[in-house]
Order: structure tokens, then sequence, then C-alpha cells
């Protein structure tokens, strides 16, 4: 029989270093204490690859993960795992997310098998959006598992080698855990200990909402830092651009969990130039956001202004300033 | 019923106190349920089951209870049946991102949890094991916490 010709495994990995999860770039610029960038690819409504290819490849050069999102908001567009196994074949560096709001235990664990197998080396454990919010609201929605079950049932499968059932996988994935925080949400006074659940749970680092509102980020800093949850799980806070005062105005009336305060929208209803304002928010929301104590990153969400992300990266100084400080003291 | 169920929430520490008098007294009478056969009470203790938590805590019968752990607030009432917490979603109002109407389900559970003695919120909750639907908890607790002592 001719013998085919396939790569075993058709991703660059890393080797693994000692006290790491992972074969991953995402967990080494995190466990080397640099600030770390990760974005949101949208997934296409699409059955090409090129056009997963063109969008990631607007991030090159700026980010050090891209997560792939899982029908996010309900809506159906080509699944994280299909994602991930595309930017794994060309180099990136994914973080595929699983929303239990679609499949069950059983089909959860063998995406997590297969995508580890493609080269994914990193994982966002999320419950995921309701179906009512999405295109297919007349959709059954499964939630056989939540956030904090799954991440139990993943640090397992990584860490015991078996599936929830207690059956023994041959070889066990290779994954950096990662969860969704909302310090922006009632009851705000448990959102730290419900972090602390997470820790607990098998999370690694942790993705937040949009943040807005500095001095609540500060508040759940604060409670985060005072139950030494800084010192375990590496925490990267949530920004993006918004499109103007107007879709602010949208976003905080009919998006539950996003918190924007009136000054945000002032600000920007009070612009001359807001598509310069947009950008410019974003960039000082994460100066302020990376002068926190125990912030380790930022996650930039740029839905449907992706091609911003770049020029926030750059101008904000977060990469610059990483690598002057990187450099060598002598 | 919805004003039953934040009722209940509002009371958690006398509904701990007298939850854990009746579990001690089901769990005694292990032997009794022993000899009448598990199986041949299951029916009934179910059905009751049913009527009264679903009276107080809208009870879905999930058949393994995390009433004691999550403030007296059924997480089974949560439009995803999240059973470590609330999600992302809540409202700025403390209500459900689903159903607007509702308190979140979890709001309530941290609201009841801060009520009772113990803090058993923080205890990181297994997945549903849904053979176990429609089945009574208040068995399964006397089944479980016999289990040891028939086995030595």
């Amino acid at each position: 029989m001719e013998k085919r010709n396939v790569h075993l495994s058709p991703a660059e990995l890393l080797p693994i270093l000692p006290g790491h999860s992972s074969p991953g770039r995402f967990e080494r610029v995190l466990r080397a204490g640099k600030f770390a960038v990760s974005t949101e690819l949208a997934p296409p409504d699409s059955a090409d690859p090129a056009q997963v290819y063109e969008r990631a490849s607007v991030f090159d050069g700026y980010v050090d993960a891209i997560n792939a999102t899982d029908g996010s908001g309900a809506h159906c567009h080509m699944s994280s795992v299909a994602v991930c196994g595309l930017l794994t074949r060309a180099g990136y560096s994914p973080i595929m997310q699983i929303s239990c709001r679609d499949k069950n235990r059983i089909a959860i664990q063998g995406d997590i098998l297969g995508a580890s197998a493609m080269g994914v080396a990193n994982i966002l454990c999320l419950s995921g959006d309701g179906v009512e919010s999405g295109d297919h609201p007349q959709a059954k929605s499964v939630f056989d598992l939540d956030c904090m079950s799954l991440l139990q049932i993943s640090k397992n499968m990584r860490d015991n080698s078996t599936f929830e059932s207690g059956r023994k996988l041959d070889k066990a994935p290779a994954v950096f855990l990662g969860a969704a925080a909302n310090p922006f949400a009632p009851p705000y006074e448990f959102r730290a200990d419900r972090l602390a659940k997470k820790v607990a749970a098998g999370a690694q680092f942790v993705q937040t909402q949009y943040c807005y509102d500095i001095d609540m980020l500060k508040n759940y800093m604060h409670q985060v830092r005072e139950l030494g949850l800084d010192k375990k799980i590496y925490i990267l806070v949530g920004v993006g651009p918004l499109a103007s005062a107007k879709t602010a105005e949208w976003i905080r009336k009919n998006v539950p969990g996003v918190h924007i305060p009136d000054a945000v929208v002032k600000r920007l209803a009070g612009a001359e130039n807001q598509r310069a304002e947009v950008i410019q928010l974003c960039i000082d929301m994460i100066q302020q956001v990376s002068e926190i104590e125990g912030v380790h990153g930022c996650h930039i969400m740029a839905y449907r202004q992706e091609h911003t992300v770049p020029e926030i990266v750059e101008r904000s100084g977060i990469l610059s300033l990483r690598n002057r400080r990187q450099a060598p003291t002598r | 019923m919805y004003k039953v169920r934040l009722w209940s929430v509002r009371r958690a520490r006398a509904l701990e106190i007298f939850y854990n008098a009746f579990e001690k007294i089901v769990v005694a009478l292990h032997p009794v349920w022993k000899f009448v056969g598990y199986e041949r009470i299951e029916k009934p203790f179910a059905v009751t089951e049913k009527v009264v938590k679903g009276f107080l805590f809208d009870c879905q019968m999930c058949g393994q209870c995390a009433l004691s752990s999550t403030g007296m607030s059924c997480p089974m009432n949560c439009p995803k049946s999240l059973r470590n917490g609330p999600c992302g979603g809540v409202r700025s109002n403390g209500n459900c991102e689903i159903k607007p109407d509702m308190a979140c389900v979890w709001v309530k559970a941290w609201e009841g949890n801060a009520l009772m003695s113990e803090n058993k919120v923080h205890v990181v909750q297994f997945p549903v094991n849904h053979q176990w639907r429609g089945r009574s908890s208040w068995l399964a607790v006397a089944r479980d916490k016999n289990q040891p002592a028939d086995k030595s």
C-alpha cells in the first residue's frame, strides 16, 4: 500500500518546560512574567479556510494568542475546534473556546482530545450565552456541564489521563486551562469568590468581560489580591474599542453583562472625531489596566473592528515596554 | 412558586436547621428503609419530595440536591442549569439575562448562603448525573451516608 504523506502533528509545538502544562507560547509568555496580549477572532459564516487565515493575519506580530469563539452570542459560525485546527497548521497560537450550551460531556471531551491532537495548547471553558440571545432561539440548549465542571473535567483529563467516566486515555491532552470572569455584573461582592472557585476547579488563566470602569476593576482586583488569587491565576483584562457613542448606548441597554459608565458614553459623544476617540479610549484603558497590581495581560475584543488591534497594541506601548523590560540591564 | 422560592431563600438558616435534623432522622432510619427495600419506597419518597420541595423551592427533581450548598436557591431553576455560581450575564438589577423578570438564582443563592452556618457555596459541584433525575435525593443521602458502614 502506498504510504500516505501525513504529518503526525499539524502544528509546531514547543517542548513542555518543567512546571508548564502545555506546549504553547501563550503559557510561556505568562509564566515568564510578561504582559500578555490576546485577542478574538470572529469565525466566518463560511466553509472557506482562507477566510480564517485572512482574519487571523490581521493580528500578525501583535498578539500572543487568538481566541476562537464557540458560537458566541449563540450565533452559528464555523466551529471553534475547526478554526483552531486551521490556525495551528499555520503556526498560530489559538485559545479554543468551549461553550457548554451546544454540546454534552461526550462531545466536549472528544473535542478536547481532537483539538490537542491538532496542536491546540489553550482551552477556555465557558458556560455560554443562552440560545434565546442568538439567531437560533428555537434550538435546544444543552448545558450538560457548566464552566466549573468543564474545568474540572478538562483538568482531570490532563492531569489524571481519564475521562469523566473514569475510563483511561492513552495520551492526556497537554492544555493550558482558562476561564472567563465578569467583575462588572452582580453579585459584585462575590465575583472574586467565584474566581477562587474557578481556580479550585483548575483554571490557570482568566479573561474578563469588557472593562470600561477602571474603579470597579480596581475594587475587584483588590478583593482578588486579598484572596491571594493573583498569585494563583493569570488575569487578562478584557478591553475593546466601541464603534461609537451610539453603539456604546446600544450595548449597555441590550447586552447583559457589559457595563459602560455614563462618563464613557459622554466622552465618546463629545469627541470631535469619534473614530479616533474610541481607539484612544481603548489605549487609555490598556495603559491603566497594565498598572494595576495582579493584572498579567489584556484581552482585546474588537468585534468587526479587528483591523484596529495592531494600532491599539502599537500605540499603547505595551509590547515595546515588555521588550524593554526583557532587555539585559548590563 | 416564584414568591415562595424567594421566601425560602430569606429563611435559608431556619430551613438549614430543619433539614439537618430531618436528614439525621432519614439517615438513622436506614435499617428500616433497607428492610422494606429502597427500591420499593423510592416512588413514594420521590413523590413526596417533589411536592414538598416543588412548593418551597420550585425543585426540578435533579435527584442530587444541592440546596444546602446553594443558599436554599435551587440551581436547576437557572435557565443554564449552572450549579456553580452566576454567569457573566446577570443584569445590573440582579435579574437573569434570559428571564429578565426573574431574580438571578445565583444572586439569591449567595444571599441565602450568607444566612447559613456553613459557607458551602464555595464547594465546586460535580456535573449533574442525569441517571438520577426524578429520584429521591433524601433516600440517596440515607443510602450514601450508610454505605461505608454497610461495606464493613
